[in-house]
């Protein structure tokens, strides 16, 4: 044994102990750490203020009747039931549309596109339609519904104009659903003597349909939330129908819609007490939150009962 | 039994179709938005309108009884301006969030960040709006002592808070496409997680990165109501960022209910439409080539 | 042995992927109830041929096929229905495919799809063709439940019986015993030697013993081109008729 006066004069020849240099590094790593989580938090903690503070300044209003009742006095009074009822036509409408052609979109690009460039020109459609701005999709269905397909400022032409615009997101996500499904399965089910729409129906789309209907209820959401593409297609600023009734509105009828009652009570009525639009505003966000949250617990949910 | 057979083996044909037909449909509607926005605005397009004057003039003033202008410079500059001051914001945090989303953070908080930040993608552009409207307004005039708060700050806030989503997921999965090979190699050489993301991760990913980048631009520059709730309602070119202006998207917005069908006023909003398809056109392209070329490497 | 007359006769085939040149014209007749192994190394073209007779080498991209296969005396091209074609064929891969549904509704898939409907007599091929694939008394009592659950080596064996379910006459085998543990596959090719009175087999292989177990005749491809075929007597002998067949057999190469 070497005694340690013994050793030769270059001490620290340990590989494990920590240098300067590694002193500094860890220091800059923490730093780096917490720079970035600070960043990240900055996006997440105005969030939870906005909301609450929305919340807070709605409360006067949040009732069960605010939803079902009618705006009254110029809409400076009263609840919001004609605009929720509007909303939820246009939703469900435009959706009644746009999620078969998406996914029989989606099943063409996944299960029946080669590749060449038809397919890639479908391809970037599907990117280009889904950058198109709000407003332009607005001027679309005027020109295309309002106008040319005679339809006349209508539910029929802003829930179409609605349809367009929601069909790039549901032909995406249900693209992914579809590419999840192993390619093993499909080949099982030729080898046996299945034709390709007998595959996709009993073993592809069944296999994929929690992705798809986490697309189309994303779809859902942003439809509800949408003012532009309606503003001059079909939705007004004020319609007087009977509360209560879910059969209020007809097809070619115009109605009020939450996104644009929102934005007419908070810049197009003077005198409106404060909590009615902060109380629409709740219900819209509340809406789409709650319809959000509901498509990320399904999501997680059919995850776990995954058969493969 | 048999019936049941030959009517799949007939119908199979039908579904088929039904399947490319809807697969074309994208392409059907693209070219279909393009052609009837154009539609509405070409007659003076092609007969009347002043193309230099279109683009170098900042004077809107086309319902001007007497002297009607349709300069858009000052429209183009409020696009601009907004646009510019949200990606100053978004950009910076946005990566700085993707970075951490994707190689400083634990799994559990993944989850839970990237479920905040799907749910901040969710507020309806109405909205934000509002709250430029109501809480950004009392904080800007309360803070810059301004005589008032729908200006270029405001409506830059709230467009990179509403960009910083995109920002975030589409570089997320740009950092999560460089191969896991490239940061072990870095560790093996002794960098740390830091450096392996300043020296490694960040040149490997700028491609995916600068897409993201992109595609928050085209989502700024195309947002309507929250800019025309938030910026105020001035035809002007910006100063300050105290200054309130107009975007491109908030003129249509504001002004196609009161023009007249198929008058001249109508038919230049069209045309400023068909500039904005225009952009965002070839914005969203520029992004889904440099994607693109990231995969043929 | 008895030849009871050509079941698939093929003829100058050629197969080529984009550049790469998978089969380079082949011919060889295979007889009914044989069991005919197919040897090689990899990338010989063993798979290709296979995917060939049922057709499906069709949903490869950029591939391209020449010359003639004949089943039962009719081109393959020309029937009236590829389904019916893959219908008559049953294929098994490497590597065991449970399909994400019930063990009862995986082998009751095929016939399904081909219109059958009724209960009592999906409930008989189900139970005739696990018993066949040696895996009724294992699963008799979980017919409901997922067939992605099952081991590996009972998943090859639903694979079997799903292959059986149309009852096919023409049973092809792709390597079956990769995936699978010895004792399975002793099993299952006991089932083969009982099935051979009922179809003609065709076993690809790269266990060169397991061809010698099993088979009346051997082909051995190497490269996409057909060096040998001949009964098992001659192709395991000490003098088959192409020096590089010995070669591989004994193992010199490969």
């Amino acid at each position: 044994m070497i005694s340690s006066s013994e050793r030769p004069a270059r001490a620290n020849s340990n590989l494990f102990l920590e240098t300067p240099l590694d002193r500094r590094k860890r220091r800059t790593e923490s730093l780096a750490k917490s720079v970035f989580l600070l960043m990240a938090l900055l996006m997440v903690i105005p969030l939870i203020l906005i909301v609450g503070y929305l919340f807070y300044k709605a409360s006067p209003v949040l009732s069960l009747d605010f939803l079902f009742t009618n705006p009254t006095n110029g809409m400076r009074a009263g609840g919001i039931w004609a605009a929720f009822l509007g909303t939820i036509y246009l939703v469900m409408i435009s959706l009644l549309v746009s999620a078969p052609i998406g996914v029989l979109a989606a099943v063409y690009l996944n299960e029946y596109a080669k590749e060449n460039w038809l397919t890639r020109i479908i391809n970037l459609a599907v990117v280009n339609l889904a950058g198109v701005p709000s407003i332009v999709h607005a001027l679309f269905g005027v020109g295309a519904f309002v106008l040319f397909a005679r339809m006349g400022r209508s539910i029929l032409a802003a829930s179409l104009t609605l349809a367009i615009m929601t069909l790039p997101v549901i032909i995406a996500a249900t693209k992914e659903a579809l590419g999840a499904v192993p390619m093993a399965f499909r080949e099982a089910c030729w080898n046996v003597g299945a034709t390709r729409w007998q595959t996709i129906r009993r073993i592809v789309l069944p296999n994929s349909i929690s992705g798809i209907l986490t697309g189309i209820i994303l779809q859902v959401s942003r439809a509800a939330g949408e003012t532009a593409p309606i503003m001059f297609t079909g939705a007004v600023f004020y319609k007087a129908i009977s509360e209560g009734d879910i059969f209020a509105y007809g097809l070619f009828d115009q109605c009020m819609a939450l996104s644009m009652h929102l934005f007419t009570i908070s810049t197009q009525v003077p005198g409106v007490p404060e909590a009615l639009p902060y109380g629409t505003a709740v219900v819209l966000l509340g809406t789409v939150l709650l319809v959000n949250t509901f498509s990320i617990v399904l999501r997680i949910y059919l995850r776990f009962r995954k058969k493969w | 039994m048999i019936n049941r057979q030959r009517l799949e083996t007939l119908a199979e044909p039908v579904i088929e179709w039904t399947i490319r037909l809807c697969g074309i449909s994208a392409i059907i509607f693209v070219f279909g938005i393009f052609f009837f926005v154009f539609r509405e605005g070409a007659d003076f397009l092609f007969h009347k309108l002043d193309l230099v004057e279109f683009f170098t003039s900042p004077e809107w003033y086309p319902t001007s009884v007497s002297h009607k202008r349709y300069g858009v410079l000052a429209l183009i500059a409020g696009t601009a301006s907004v646009t510019l001051l949200a990606m100053a914001i978004a950009v910076p945090f946005g990566l700085g969030a993707a970075i951490f989303v994707s190689e400083f953070c634990s799994p559990k908080l993944k989850e839970a960040f990237k479920i905040t930040i799907e749910l901040l993608a969710a507020i309806p552009s109405v909205v934000w709006g509002f709250i430029g409207l109501t809480i950004m307004n009392e904080m800007i005039i309360d803070l810059f002592s301004a005589p008032i708060g729908l200006t270029v700050l405001n409506g830059g806030i709230i467009l990179a808070l509403m960009s910083v989503p995109i920002i975030v997921s589409i570089g997320e999965d740009a950092l999560k496409a460089v191969p896991d090979s490239y940061r072990e190699a870095a560790e093996a050489l002794g960098a740390t997680r830091w450096q392996v993301v300043y020296r490694v991760l960040l040149p490997a990913a700028k491609n995916g990165l600068l897409a993201a980048v992109l595609l928050g631009v085209a989502r700024a520059i195309g947002e309507t109501m929250a800019v025309l709730m938030a910026t105020g309602h001035a035809v002007k070119i910006p100063h300050s960022l105290l200054d309130s202006v107009r975007t491109l998207t908030a003129t249509i917005a504001a002004e196609l209910g009161e023009a007249p069908v198929h008058s001249e006023h109508y038919q230049v909003l069209f045309l400023i439409g068909v500039l904005l398809f225009s952009i965002t056109f070839v914005v969203n392209l520029s992004a889904d080539l440099i994607v693109k070329g990231i995969r043929q490497e | 042995m008895d030849h009871a007359g050509k079941k698939i006769e093929i003829s100058n085939l050629k197969v080529t992927y984009g550049q790469k040149e998978a089969i380079k014209g082949i011919s060889l007749d295979i007889y009914a109830n044989e069991i005919l192994s197919v040897i090689g190394p990899a990338q010989s073209g063993k798979t290709t041929l296979l995917r060939v007779i049922n057709r499906t080498i069709e949903f490869v991209p950029g591939v391209k096929v020449e010359g003639t296969v004949k089943v039962d005396g009719e081109n393959v091209m020309d029937v009236k229905s590829v389904y019916q074609l893959r219908r008559k064929i049953g294929m098994v891969f490497p590597l065991p495919v449970g399909l994400p549904l019930s063990i009862y509704e995986n082998v009751a898939f095929a016939p399904r799809t081909a219109g059958i409907r009724q209960r009592d007599q999906l409930d008989e091929i189900v139970e005739r063709c696990l018993r066949q694939a040696a895996l009724w008394d294992e699963v008799k009592d979980r017919l409901d439940s997922l067939g992605t659950r099952l081991s590996g080596g009972q998943q090859q064996r639903l694979t079997i019986a799903r292959a059986l379910s149309h009852s096919p006459e023409i049973l092809c085998l792709d390597e079956f015993s990769i995936a699978v543990d010895p004792v399975t596959t002793m099993r299952i090719e006991d089932v083969l030697k009982e099935l051979r009175s009922e179809m003609t087999i065709i076993l690809v292989t790269n266990l060169v013993q397991q061809a010698r177990r099993l088979a009346d005749r051997t082909a051995f491809l190497l490269n996409g081109e057909l060096i040998e075929i001949d009964s098992n007597e001659v192709i395991f002998s000490r003098s088959p008729a192409n020096k590089m067949t010995y070669d591989y057999v004994m193992g010199n190469f490969g």
